[in-house]
């Protein structure tokens, strides 16, 4: 500390709390009218403690979903959830650290356009190309299936700019003690260049889980059927236009779960989840 | 910038982008010309018959109001979010910067909303500001303020607004917290010696030094206002009412998928590139000078 001035620093903690209990409301008042009763919810004054159909609740969205609304039970919308999640996260990874790896370790015709290539595709997110690319899945025979809600998103210049900014990094030295021993292109990228790249996967994975996860606009595209919604997804459809026959409790204890596990891993991963922002925006 | 030493070429770096190629191929670079394609042609409503019109497209949708109205739409949700993002999560940064318990506590309990979707935390926003049954529509009531965003075109944008925010500002607050620490304590110090207070030295010193860090995030948070928020439009308010929240990447999909009107969203497509391409240029002409192609 550069000097005392009490006031001050009382004054920055005052703004910090009151603007943590700000962002935590939201998630309080979902997580109050996850535990009452469908009817509670009309009652004056609105519940701020929670009640006690908290296990009840949750136990009927995970199996049999909200009553009156098209989707899956909850159960499965969030295993849906989890496999595109894991695979965009994983599937990113590898492809981004191939392409990184050939670009940084090889030189062959065509590298800077292929290159060029992959970083045009920053400037192409789903938004900007809706119908072609939903005519392409559709035509591949890929809507409502696993492959159609992850594949197409995998495709990543991040990813590779932030392992080719890193291969770049690992001292030259390292490959040519590889080649000299005798080992391969492929031997040095298992045994060297995989170990050293391991920090950098973990806070890439936990910033392109929460990605996929949050997918909203790309599965709404795809899936057709209820049994292959996300749980993002999921949610919307529960709240028809229609607000009367809405069940509040149930849909937050579906918002409570669909946001639990990424926030789990912003929690406990915190490290790698700083690192991975702010290197694969930079 | 290349190693000074390369792996013998043969056909293993082919195969080694070929699985991202593959994909971007298929998926990015072979739609986006068919947007471009499309928006040069005019269909039928049954597919059958297609013709060129050059751009004509173009001229009928900028003779669109409800088009230029989406723009304006656009242009005031991503002023809102961008200025309030900025703006608040610099004031919180700062203040995590200068207090020193507590300090990793805060950026936990600050950063956590980053990880809920935009369309979730619009479902829990909305149902806060839920006429019958949110609370805090409840309480605005009870002051005699009357909320109901399915009706009030500025209650709504107000709503996605704050849904919008609450993924933003965790975003750039750990940005600037990471630029306020790069800042050497020499300097602060220095300045203090010399008289100036916590505000000042904010002022004078360490806002300007964050000057890269604000450009950033502002070409960040405008493509996120741009395009990353259409979870929220359609989770909170499906771009009504009366289209007062319909922004331009909501627009294409109401066109496209529920209109149909092949032509004219590939227009939109072809326009929204064109914003896309122009944030990442300057993102990178002006910010991003350390990677080298």
């Amino acid at each position: 500390m550069i000097e005392h001035r009490p006031g001050f620093t009382f004054f920055c903690h005052a703004l910090l709390i009151a603007s943590i209990v700000v962002v935590a409301f939201p998630l309080y008042i979902a997580f109050v009218a996850s535990t009452h009763t469908a009817g509670r919810m009309f009652e004056f004054p609105l519940p701020l403690l929670p009640g006690g159909e908290m296990l009840h609740n949750y136990a009927t969205v995970l199996q049999h979903g909200v009553a009156g609304a098209s989707t899956a039970p909850v159960g499965r919308m969030m295993f849906n959830s989890l496999v595109m999640a894991l695979t965009i996260a994983i599937g990113k990874i590898a492809i981004s650290i191939l392409s990184a790896f050939a670009i940084v370790y090889f030189r062959f015709p065509l590298k800077n356009f292929f290159f060029w290539m992959i970083f045009i595709t920053l400037m192409l997110p789903v938004e900007v190309r809706i119908l072609p690319t939903y005519k392409v899945v559709a035509d591949l025979g890929l809507l409502d299936t696993y492959a159609g809600l992850s594949v197409p998103l995998i495709a990543s210049a991040t990813a590779t700019f932030l392992f080719r900014q890193f291969f770049l990094t690992i001292p030259d030295e390292l490959m040519e003690a590889a080649r000299i021993d005798g080992a391969s292109a492929l031997r040095f990228f298992w045994d060297i260049v995989l170990p050293l790249s391991k920090t950098n996967m973990a806070a890439l994975f936990v910033i392109l889980f929460i990605y996929g996860w949050n997918q909203y606009l790309w599965p709404l595209l795809v899936t057709t059927q209820e049994d292959m919604y996300t749980v993002v997804i999921g949610i919307k459809r529960m709240i028809p236009g229609g607000e009367s026959s809405v069940d509040w409790n149930l849909v937050m204890a579906t918002a409570m779960l669909a946001l639990t596990p990424p926030a789990l891993v912003v929690l406990l991963m915190q490290r790698w989840f700083v690192k991975g922002l702010v290197e694969t925006e930079k | 910038m290349e190693k000074r030493t390369q792996f013998p070429v043969g056909w293993l770096p082919y195969a080694l982008v070929a699985p991202q190629l593959a994909i971007t191929i298929v998926f990015f670079i072979w739609p986006a010309g068919q947007a471009l394609w499309q928006s040069l042609l005019v269909q039928d409503a049954f597919g059958i018959h297609t013709e060129f019109v050059w751009f004509e497209n173009f001229q009928v949708l900028f003779a669109d109001p409800t088009y230029l109205e989406s723009f304006r739409v656009t242009a005031v949700f991503a002023t809102l979010v961008t200025s309030l993002g900025l703006g608040s999560a610099l004031v919180l940064a700062a203040a995590c910067d200068h207090v020193i318990r507590g300090a990793r506590t805060y950026q936990t309990l600050i950063i956590w909303p980053y990880a809920v979707a935009p369309a979730i935390a619009a479902v829990l926003w909305t149902f806060m500001f839920n006429p019958t049954v949110g609370i805090l529509a409840y309480g605005l009531e009870q002051i005699g303020y009357h909320w109901n965003h399915q009706l009030n075109g500025g209650q709504a944008m107000a709503l996605i607004v704050i849904s919008g925010l609450f993924k933003l500002i965790p975003y750039d607050f750990l940005f600037f917290l990471a630029g306020l620490q790069s800042i050497p304590k020499s300097l602060i110090e220095a300045a203090a010696i010399d008289g100036a207070g916590p505000v000042k030295r904010f002022l004078t010193i360490s806002f300007p030094l964050l000057s890269p860090t604000s450009f950033f995030l502002l070409v960040v948070n405008l493509v996120y206002a741009f395009f990353d928020t259409f979870g929220i439009i359609d989770a909170a308010t499906q771009g009504g009412p009366f289209r007062s929240t319909t922004v331009l990447v909501y627009k294409v999909f109401q066109d496209g998928f529920k209109g149909l009107d092949l032509g004219g969203s590939a227009a939109q497509s072809v326009v929204l590139m064109a914003i896309v391409i122009s944030l990442t240029v300057v993102q990178f002409r002006y910010i991003e000078r350390k990677v080298q192609y």
